[in-house]
């Protein structure tokens, strides 16, 4: 058996055991929704994060996102895959968080400071570097700073075609959906997304090319 | 030749393109075009860098842990989530807020009729002062508590911290109702603070049953690098002092004072 065939048997399985976990949650076993909390808190968290772009948030989009399927779960009636369904949940949950997120941003007086999480996952403390030197220390802090500051700077909806559709993977008819909005609007709001990205990113990953191209020859 | 467009290569790549073997046939052909589309492949690449940290492989187990009180007994029927105990005390204080809140208003309304939305105003922002005071004691208190927790004996491996866990876990949900309504009166000083508090009860909330001596070190030492008692005990006091604060008189140019005086 090939690993195509694999990954597909083990995706129904699991949509089958979801399923029955299902039934079980309806018909009062409150334990067996459990089950499906365990089984897909990784993938909702990680959605979250990329989306929110900090911890705290994730967490809370996560824990929203299993208490409000469970209130709802007698509207989802196993017509669909409830990992995709506990999924849309989240991600208009995210949605709401970030735009009282930016709200709370603006009036806040004071600048934002540096939090413990945001040097706890640096990747400058998780990439293993033989020989960091203090210039490529310096460079890659930037990087990832305008990174951050270019996912920021797009909107809800820009972030949220982004993140589901390059790093999540999800259909464009699925990212409409939690957009509410057409699969043409959906695809060009993928496409503002990368185009703000690249515009804002362009220089600095050149500039980094280029010195990392001179390093190599020298 | 006619080159393929920016939207077109983010099409491409993001596989969302609906001219995919077109445009690959003229990829094959212009080297411009490819150059154009590894550029934006650069900038994707260096985004796919970005850390999500990892929750843990024990993560599912702690979410349902947090949510599990939080459910109702059965599933799908939504008011039955109301009559949690755990719901209904905070949902209790809500009530009890509104309902002195309208109380209020309508005896304010009584009192002085010009002055009623002003009034009404104050009597709400009154009510918050005085709910979000009592959150922050409370919420003091377990944060000077935990960080005086140690334990009895110095060989001692382990410290139970569950009560001060729990209580955390019940100060979690009323803080964020509180956050959300200081965000709505345009209180931003207080949101911001009350923010902060939830991260450090998000954590105290996550921590184990039993903690090692130097696991509870850790939760200390958070607790005050982050300031969060200092801050907390500020905001207490700033809310202490508007509540003690004399209500503001009417304004001079009230209309029906001037009636008042022609008579």
């Amino acid at each position: 058996m090939n690993r195509m065939q694999q990954s597909v048997d083990s995706t129904q399985a699991i949509a089958e055991s979801d399923a029955v976990a299902v039934e079980r949650t309806l018909a009062g076993d409150r334990d067996a929704y459990r089950v499906l909390v365990e089984r897909h808190s990784h993938n909702i968290f990680r959605l979250a994060y990329r989306m929110t772009g900090n911890r705290h948030d994730a967490e809370e989009v996560v824990q929203e996102a299993f208490l409000r399927g469970y209130q709802k779960l007698g509207q989802f009636a196993a017509r669909s895959n409830f990992g995709t369904w506990v999924y849309r949940i989240a991600a208009n949950y995210a949605i709401d968080r970030m735009r009282q997120r930016q709200k709370e941003e603006a009036r806040r007086e004071m600048p934002r400071t540096q939090d413990g999480d945001g040097m706890e996952n640096d990747p400058l403390t998780r990439v293993k570097d033989e020989a960091p030197t203090p210039e490529r220390l310096t460079q890659s802090i930037e990087l990832r700073k305008q990174m951050e500051q270019a996912l920021a700077a797009l909107t809800e909806a820009e972030r949220t075609a982004f993140v589901m559709r390059h790093w999540e993977g999800c259909g464009i008819e699925e990212i409409a959906a939690v957009l509410k909005s057409s699969s043409n609007a959906t695809k060009n709001t993928v496409f503002r997304a990368v185009q703000k990205l690249r515009h804002a990113l362009q220089p600095i990953v050149e500039t980094r090319a280029q010195a990392r191209a001179m390093g190599t020859e020298s | 030749m006619k080159h393929v467009t920016e939207e077109e290569l983010i099409a491409y790549r993001e596989g969302i393109a609906e001219q995919r073997a077109a445009i690959s046939e003229h990829l094959a052909a212009c080297k411009e075009c490819r150059g154009e589309l590894e550029r934006i492949e650069a900038i994707l690449a260096a985004l796919d860098t970005l850390p999500v940290p990892e929750p843990g492989a024990d993560y599912g187990r702690q979410v349902w842990r947090e949510i599990a009180p939080r459910l109702a007994e059965k599933a799908g029927r939504w008011w039955q989530v109301w009559f949690e105990p755990r719901r209904l005390a905070t949902a209790g204080a809500v009530v009890a807020l509104i309902v002195a809140a309208f109380v209020a208003g309508r005896f304010t309304k009584r009192l002085n009729p010009p002055d009623n939305i002003a009034n009404k105003e104050q009597v709400r922002e009154r009510i918050l002062v005085v709910a979000v005071g009592e959150h922050l004691g409370h919420t003091e208190r377990m944060l000077v508590e935990l960080s005086n927790a140690a334990p009895d004996e110095p060989a001692q491996k382990a410290v139970n911290i569950s009560a001060e866990q729990r209580r955390a876990e019940d100060l979690l949900q009323e803080n964020r109702l509180y956050r959300q309504t200081a965000l709505q009166e345009g209180d931003a000083g207080l949101a911001s603070v009350l923010d902060e508090l939830e991260r450090v009860l998000l954590d105290v909330a996550h921590s184990p049953d039993e903690v090692t001596p130097a696991q509870l070190e850790a939760i200390q030492k958070k607790i005050e690098a982050r300031g969060i008692l200092f801050k907390v005990r500020v905001v207490n006091k700033e809310l202490q002092q508007r509540q003690e604060a004399p209500t503001p008189a009417p304004p001079q140019n009230d209309p029906t004072k001037r009636e008042r005086n022609k008579v």
